[in-house]
């Protein structure tokens, strides 16, 4: 399944309703507002990603668009050495 | 649940620890609304104070079964010292997690000591469980922020080095690290509250505080959905245990009082309804502690229900909590109203769990979300 298809399977089942690609879970009221950890935890634990400080905005965790376009972009190779964990 | 060697050490050292260095004092404290600095020293030195916190800057890093029981057991001994643990643990899990390199290097390797406490500024007069109506504001001036506004029911904020504050940036949520030394922040005592009377509360007064840029703890705009969120996951956790503590406490005063007190020609323990309580005291502190193990486990692993199984558990626990301690200060009759028996103070800190890090009637409006999550099925 492309990661799409995972985000969008896993926020259906838990908003328990159809939900648009595009649609703002947060702004649809579809969520509370521990939702937004939840999701953190989904990705990193279902892409094996780690989500740093930098991306912390609720723009990322936002519709199924946006998680999509967030896991591709941290699953890219990074892009060149020099990545040291602090 | 079978513990591992560790996980059953880090227990039986904590059970010590309270029994003998904090249960003596738990009275005192809560009298004297005051926690000994020796009592301080002593959590410091065994390692409380950073247990959930990185071994690399100098916590104990604890696996989350082993950092509850650890709390389990404290919490048992006195909830006020409990609350250090809680508060301090939880607003420097949010800065090793969202804090950037310089701010872990700057502030880790004291807090994961205990060298310095940090507190959770969020709460204000007029902003309890809606956090998004904080009136306190940042506002941007050079590289930093000008911060003013009124901070309340700080847990041991008399005490506290720091303060992890919550403000509002024009409409954006951000969170500051400030330290208590600031020109323009006032710290005024909270006294003669209800419950955990030893956690030396304080009012928090901010008039234009300025707070360098490099304090900010994680991007604006994410100061409560993520880094405020994450730290009330950590402080429900560890109250969700500190609640599973009191039950106990109250379960053991309770059988140590009946079993002796004797009413007519029979001990009260013969009597069936009061064999009653006890054994809803029993099924209650196994159901908080099965509910707090599931949470841990699922937080050992990431498992993206943790963030709402913590929350069904501090809600789970408190509840039983405040129930089991009302019906220990009903079986200990008026003795149960004095300060000769610890179970009133059992209620009174037992109320508080019903509140802190979300009052009851928040949880039961967010754990219905949860119930009509699916993954919740799997």
């Amino acid at each position: 399944m492309d990661v799409k298809a995972r985000v969008r399977s896993y926020l259906r089942q838990a908003v328990m309703e159809e939900v648009g690609d595009g649609d703002d879970l947060f702004e649809l009221g579809l969520v509370n507002s521990l939702f937004a950890l939840q999701l953190v935890q989904f990705v990193e634990n279902e892409f094996s990603i780690k989500a740093e400080r930098e991306d912390l905005d609720i723009v990322n965790f936002s519709s199924i668009d946006a998680l999509t376009a967030f896991v591709l972009r941290k699953t890219q190779p990074p892009p060149g050495p020099g990545h040291a964990a602090d | 649940m079978r513990l591992t060697d560790v996980q059953a050490g880090w227990r039986d050292r904590a059970r010590r620890f309270a029994a003998e260095r904090i249960a003596p004092l738990a009275d005192q404290i809560d009298r004297q609304q005051a926690t000994p600095a020796s009592v301080l020293a002593a959590m410091r030195e065994e390692g409380y104070l950073g247990a959930a916190l990185p071994a690399r800057w100098g916590g104990g890093e604890l696996d989350p079964v082993s950092y509850g029981l650890v709390t389990e057991e404290i919490g048992k001994a006195c909830s006020s010292v409990r609350s250090l643990m809680t508060v301090h643990n939880m607003a420097a899990q949010a800065l090793t997690a969202l804090g950037d390199r310089h701010q872990r290097q700057r502030w880790l390797p004291e807090l994961c000591t205990g060298r310095k406490i940090i507190a959770f500024a969020l709460s204000e007069p007029g902003a309890g469980s809606a956090t998004r109506a904080i009136g306190t504001r940042a506002v941007e001036v050079g590289d930093g922020y000008l911060v003013s506004g009124t901070k309340k029911w700080i847990t041991f904020g008399q005490i506290a080095d720091l303060f992890l504050v919550f403000a509002h940036c024009e409409r954006e949520p951000v969170a500051l690290v400030v330290d208590r030394h600031s020109d323009g922040l006032t710290v005024t005592p909270v006294t003669d509250i209800f419950g955990t009377r030893g956690s030396m509360p304080a009012e928090v007064r901010l008039d234009d505080v300025r707070v360098p840029r490099s304090h900010q703890v994680g991007p604006t705009g994410a100061g409560l959905g993520f880094v405020a969120n994450l730290a009330l996951d950590h402080g429900r956790f560890s109250v969700a245990w500190g609640s599973t503590g009191i039950i106990q406490g109250c379960l053991d005063a309770c059988v140590s009082y009946t079993g002796r007190r004797t009413q007519g020609d029979r001990t009260l323990k013969d009597h069936q309804l009061v064999r009653r309580h006890l054994t809803d005291m029993l099924v209650a502190h196994t159901a908080a502690q099965a509910v707090c193990y599931r949470s841990a486990c699922l937080r050992e692993t990431g498992d993206p229900r943790a963030v709402m199984e913590t929350a069904l558990a501090k809600y789970h626990a408190a509840e039983a909590a405040i129930r089991v301690a009302n019906d220990a200060v009903h079986l200990h009759g008026a003795n149960g109203c004095t300060t000769d028996y610890p179970v009133a103070r059992y209620l009174r800190d037992a109320t508080v769990m019903g509140i802190v890090e979300g009052t009851h009637e928040i949880h039961q409006v967010t754990l219905a979300d949860y119930a009509f999550q699916r993954p919740y099925l799997r």
